[in-house]
């Protein structure tokens, strides 16, 4: 198979796996990334979510052909010190019950943050429509984008 | 009384004028419809004719589903709006911020069994040219196609080579299991296309 070469978290990675292989399977079977989550396989959840060059996609259908020469983000690349201030609100909040779907949740609110620094609720609503959570936290996690759009623009203001 | 009577007078001449106006305006509407309709000539019957096979495959859900008037896309051979997850048109017709359509919308069919269907750029046409012919008469559709202003921007020799082309319109006869395809093969479809066109790109009333 030919070698793929993927920059994940910042750092180069390469594969000989088959392009057509799910990014998911890859991040977390080859580079051991096992804070993406694997959910219902088909993209109906979005458990899998990771920042594929600025997008959120979801990587259980993304085939590994997709990420090739291009970077990609998880959870685990999100800080280092879980500083970053989706994560920082998703602590204030308390968001998480079972957790499972929440690395997913947050590279979606990433992205939606990224695009849209300060969203209304509707905005919130229409980022995260594919983010399914069983817990049904989903006020908290309303509440945490709000928070860590305040955090962001609190920093922007810092000298 | 006598004013009460001139108002009267007046009315019923008001009435008599308007009613003789819409008569002349009806029979002049129908006379002109007529003469189209008489005046079409060998060609452009065949032309139109050409368009109404063309119709049979641009109104198939494979086509039908995006191409939508509302900010929702339908999906499957029923059409059913996408709003299990709540999909949106979104600014550029490529989904809203975190929710665009190609983070689950590869660019070609995924292996995986009911997962979602894939072409290069699958996206619905922007909120600014929406393209929609979802509940148009055949003539009215064949009119939104060849209006540059409608069909984004295209003149009759570009909408062929997009018919022709474009991996969104191949792909509605590759669209993955369960899903149909057009009534006509791409092939005969094209060759409809190049009559309708040749033959003056006409359309039916």
């Amino acid at each position: 198979m030919p070698e793929t070469k993927v920059l994940v978290n910042g750092e180069q990675r390469t594969t000989d796996l088959d392009p057509r292989t799910p990014l998911l399977w890859v991040l977390r079977d080859t580079w051991n990334l096992t804070g993406t989550k694997f959910g219902c396989g088909i993209g109906q959840c979005g458990a899998c979510t990771v920042i594929l060059d600025g997008d959120a996609v979801r990587s259980c259908l993304t085939p590994l052909s997709r990420a090739a020469g291009k970077q990609v983000t998880t959870i685990e690349g999100l800080s280092r010190d879980r500083s970053h201030p989706v994560q920082r609100a998703w602590l204030v909040e308390q968001v998480p019950q079972c957790g499972y779907c929440q690395s997913g949740q947050i590279m979606a609110a990433t992205v939606l943050l990224s695009r849209i620094p300060q969203p209304t609720d509707e905005d919130i609503n229409d980022a995260m429509t594919g983010n399914l959570c069983r817990c049904g936290t989903y006020d908290r996690i309303r509440r945490a984008i709000h928070r860590a759009a305040e955090l962001s623009a609190a920093e922007a203001r810092k000298p | 009384m006598k004013p009460k009577l001139g108002l009267l007078r007046a009315l019923l001449a008001g009435a008599v004028l308007l009613t003789g106006f819409m008569r002349f305006a009806s029979g002049s509407m129908w006379a002109t419809q007529a003469k189209q309709k008489s005046a079409l000539s060998p060609q452009e019957g065949q032309s139109v004719r050409a368009f109404a096979a063309m119709a049979t495959v641009l109104t198939s859900p494979r086509c039908l589903n995006c191409h939508i008037p509302g900010d929702a896309p339908l999906h499957g051979d029923e059409g059913k709006p996408h709003k299990e997850l709540n999909i949106k048109r979104g600014p550029d017709g490529r989904g809203t911020p975190a929710m665009r359509c190609a983070n689950c919308h590869q660019s070609e069919n995924s292996m995986a069994l009911h997962a979602p269907p894939g072409a290069p750029n699958w996206q619905l046409p922007p909120p600014s040219m929406r393209m929609a012919w979802q509940g148009l008469s055949t003539g009215d559709l064949c009119r939104t196609l060849k209006d540059p202003a409608k069909n984004g921007n295209m003149t009759l020799p570009q909408l062929y080579k997009h018919l022709e082309e474009h991996p969104l319109v191949l792909w509605a006869w590759n669209p993955g299991p369960g899903r149909s395809i057009p009534p006509l093969s791409h092939e005969q479809f094209m060759v409809k296309v190049k009559e309708w066109m040749d033959n003056g790109a006409a359309c039916a009333e």
